[in-house]
């Protein structure tokens, strides 16, 4: 494991919100790391809208999700903010008191971090894959039924079946097809998201008789003691057949999970979490929960929102990292000290 | 005044006034029917506010587009006359439509 990463504030998301929260700590000599689960900055305007035109970003009539995520990295350039990809945070642990709070930080990849703040900008929770409605899948889960692929190697002679019409549906097809006993692909119809080259080569290997394509969907699995031996599929007329099956990987895209947010010991309102509207600190003096994934009286899931409560946070974070400073506040307009910070003057 | 009625998955009926120009998703939304969770809020960005198009309206509504198709991959159970209802928008002919939604949205 590395050496515990030290810093003063620990972002846990790296969505909008999130972004602009170390502009607002930056201007205040706030350093801070970001992790997230997804492999990009960006949370949901990167994940679920990149190209969909958002209205309601003061001072932008129109901007894409893609465009608001670029702008907010450029303006928090000039701070360096170090992100963490493709991590879970899994434990939050409480070092200090609530005078001088400290946590210590760990994601699921073992990488840790001892900060004096933290500000969870989760929104939604995690992204993570969706399980198909087949009954009893989750019994198959650590044996046959995979998510991802970590290791190519547990695939090798294997009958896998694989569920999708995306990228990562056909380019697991493609990479796994040399190792497999037998590959099929399953889809609910003859038409691919995926991009035109895998498709191109998926048909040829289907063509040359080195993998099958069905067109339906998994209804049901058959199998003992956590090992799948056969999918059973239903054609779009209602057909049923059997596949031969004992490793199953469906790629049904992302779902947003509160995942171990629920286990901080944070008090939770129907999974969102409660705030001050003063400082948007939670129950856990130290901890705070910025844009989607707060509650408060009159709460709206703006981005622009998240922005105003980041600024907010900032504000009491200050005295937590620097109890011995008096915090003046100023404008980036007319402040020297501002200017420099921002590399401006 | 237009009105469209949800079928639940278990057979539940809950018939509610709809604006024209919004969109079937939002009028779910906005008479709490269950069954509908629109994640992304009506970008067509996800699968969650899938539902089933009586036949009789399919005529009327029309298909999926080709962008709806893509995010119907990541449906549960979608049959021929799967729609995203996001993307169904209101109109006067489509006064008395009948949609039916799946157990299980995502």
């Amino acid at each position: 494991m590395d050496e515990s990463i030290k810093t003063d504030v620990v972002i846990v998301g790296a969505g909008p919100t999130a972004l602009f929260a170390v502009f607002e700590l930056g201007l205040l000599d706030i350093k801070a790391h970001l992790i997230d689960v997804l492999p990009r900055a960006g949370g949901q305007c990167a994940e679920l809208y990149p190209e969909k035109p958002i209205y309601d970003i003061p001072g932008h009539p129109m901007i894409t999700g893609e465009g608001i995520v670029e702008k907010l990295l450029a303006q928090i350039e000039p701070f360096h903010p170090t992100f963490h990809f493709e991590q879970m945070v899994t434990e939050i642990e409480v070092l200090g008191q609530s005078q001088a709070p400290a946590f210590r930080v760990k994601t699921e990849t073992g990488r840790a971090f001892e900060c004096k703040s933290l500000i969870v900008a989760a929104g939604g929770g995690s992204f993570q894959p969706k399980k198909p409605p087949i009954e009893g899948i989750e019994a198959y889960e650590q044996e046959s039924v995979f998510y991802s692929v970590r290791k190519i190697e547990d695939f090798r002679g294997k009958n896998v079946v694989i569920v999708g019409g995306g990228d990562s549906a056909l380019d697991w097809t493609l990479n796994l097809q040399p190792v497999a006993k037998h590959l099929t692909l399953v889809h609910r119809r003859d038409e691919f998201r995926a991009a035109p080259h895998s498709v191109k080569a998926m048909r040829e290997l289907v063509q040359a008789g080195k993998m099958e394509l069905r067109i339906g969907q998994i209804v049901s699995l058959s199998g003992a003691d956590g090992k799948i031996s056969s999918a059973r599929i239903k054609s779009a007329k209602g057909e049923l057949g059997e596949l031969a099956c004992d490793r199953l990987i469906p790629f049904f895209g992302l779902t947003m999970k509160l995942g171990p947010v629920a286990n901080w010991g944070l008090n939770l309102h129907e999974n969102l979490i409660p705030v001050d509207t003063a400082q948007f600190e939670t129950n856990v003096p130290g901890i705070f929960a910025i844009g989607d994934i707060n509650h408060y009286p009159g709460k709206l899931k703006l981005i622009l929102c998240g922005f105003h409560e980041g600024a907010l946070a900032a504000q009491k974070i200050y005295r937590y990292v620097y109890p011995d400073k008096k915090l003046v506040f100023q404008y980036t307009t007319s402040s020297t000290s501002l200017q420099k910070k921002l590399g401006v003057a | 005044m237009i009105k469209i009625t949800f079928i639940d998955s278990f057979g539940e009926k809950r018939t509610v006034e709809a604006e024209e120009g919004s969109t079937v998703m939002e009028t779910a939304i906005r008479n709490s029917v269950p069954e509908i969770t629109a994640e992304c809020g009506g970008a067509c960005a996800c699968a969650t506010c899938h539902v089933y198009v009586d036949p009789a309206f399919l005529p009327l509504t029309g298909g999926p587009s080709p962008q709806e198709e893509d995010m119907l991959d990541f449906a549960y159970g979608t049959q021929p006359n799967s729609r995203l209802s996001c993307q169904i928008k209101v109109t006067p002919e489509l006064d008395g439509l009948i949609v039916t939604t799946p157990p299980r949205q995502g």
